[in-house]
């Protein structure tokens, strides 16, 4: 058993799962998305706990139907369930999963206190995931999904995705 | 039905967010500008995204072969109680930045009651959606400022818009009897405690935005009843028409 903020997922799960990916971000697993919060192994039966990142994103559906998909391949049944306590939040995306958002082109997402001077007083400390300047500034508080902002960088002059920080 | 009080008090909560959702999504392709095209339809789906949350638990109380659709496309207009504010046509922009900015200021200081509720479903929903809710909030307040302090004509219209609208907001803070109900047992929250907090955030807003504080003390009601303006008939046949045309179907 492997215990990160009070998620709870069984090691054989591990390497499954880590497959599974956000189909709006597929260089993220789920797991280092955080959305994953419990998957237990009974007999040859799986009960997964999800949660979603925002209430309408139209990704959960989806990420619903690929872990069934994966365990399934592993020769597992399994049911996958929606939990919507505790809310996910942007700190529980893994050091790694940050670090695969900035090789994808998206920002990741920074303190809450950094993240309100940016979206609402226009402060330029988004680091720019294709020339790593801070030199940026935001088009739109929202972006082509309910989790991301438009940004755009005075450097080198790429548009980008911010990952907006949730709380 | 076991708790009939508390079916009727999450359509209370859920039909504005629904309607809201619906009228928001209407602007998909058609904003001003491709940013708040997005914007606006971002905050739609997570409106819509409460929404789930609130009928799939209601459907649940509800039993039988109730189920979050059924809920949200088979009732006729007199049986949704959302606020007359939220049905308010998509008119210009400003007026659907005014109509936002007038519901996201109340419907963050409900949420915030809401984390307090006693059910554990309902405090869920509402700690998962302040969030969202939060950034909707920014976004609306920074167009009133934008469009109140813009241009001669941007502030013309932003005041036009908020003088129309200033009659809707009284009824947020009337309470029904779901709701009487619900705030004895802890559950429900008091949204007649919320017009001080609602007025004065709401000024401090449209001061900041150079803009008139409407006076007139005249206001309509009924949307809480099921009495609407004309408005949602037209919204409801439009998000209707499949259900009623194929009962049933799904994607």
């Amino acid at each position: 058993m492997t215990v990160v903020q009070g998620v709870n997922i069984d090691d054989v799960l591990f390497p499954i799962l880590e497959q599974v990916s956000d189909p709006e971000i597929p260089v993220l697993s789920i797991l280092e998305m955080g959305v994953v919060r419990s998957a237990i192994v009974k007999g040859n039966h799986v009960k997964v706990k999800i949660t979603p990142t925002y209430s309408g994103c139209p990704a959960m559906d989806v990420i619903g139907d690929d872990i069934k998909k994966a365990l399934q391949d592993h020769g597992y049944t399994s049911d996958v369930e929606l939990v919507l306590s505790p809310a996910w939040t942007t700190d529980w995306i893994t050091p790694k999963g940050r670090k695969a958002l900035e090789d994808y082109g998206i920002a990741a997402p920074l303190e809450a206190e950094a993240d309100k001077e940016v979206l609402l007083k226009g402060k330029r400390l988004v680091k720019c995931p294709q020339c790593g300047s801070t030199n940026t500034r935001m088009v739109s508080q929202f972006g082509s999904t309910a989790c991301k902002a438009q940004f755009q960088c005075d450097d080198c002059q790429e548009p980008f995705d911010y990952f907006k920080c949730l709380k | 039905m076991k708790n009939k009080t508390l079916y009727n008090y999450i359509l209370g909560i859920a039909d504005n967010t629904l309607i809201l959702g619906q009228r928001l999504g209407e602007l998909c392709g058609h904003g001003p500008s491709l940013e708040t095209d997005i914007a606006c339809t971002n905050i739609s789906l997570d409106l819509l995204g409460q929404t789930r949350s609130y009928f799939q638990y209601a459907a649940k109380i509800k039993g039988e072969d109730a189920t979050e659709d059924s809920i949200a496309f088979l009732r006729t207009e007199r049986q949704y109680v959302n606020v007359l504010l939220v049905e308010q046509p998509n008119t210009d922009f400003a007026y659907t930045i005014g109509r936002q900015f007038l519901f996201d200021v109340y419907h963050h200081l409900f949420l915030q009651g809401l984390q307090q509720s006693k059910d554990v479903n309902l405090s869920a929903i509402a700690n998962k959606a302040i969030k969202e809710v939060g950034y909707h909030q920014r976004f609306s307040s920074d167009w009133v400022k934008r469009l109140g302090d813009g241009t001669e004509e941007s502030k013309q219209r932003m005041q036009n818009a908020i003088d129309d609208l200033w009659r809707y907001t009284d009824e947020l803070f009337h309470t029904t009897e779901s709701d009487d109900e619900m705030i004895s047992e802890g559950v429900g929250v008091n949204v007649s405690e919320l017009k001080e907090p609602y007025y004065n955030k709401v000024k401090q807003v449209l001061e900041e935005a150079k803009l008139n504080v409407p006076e007139s003390k005249w206001f309509q009601k009924g949307g809480k009843r099921g009495i609407h303006t004309e408005h949602l008939g037209y919204i409801l046949s439009d998000m209707q028409y499949m259900q009623r045309t194929y009962p049933n179907m799904t994607w």
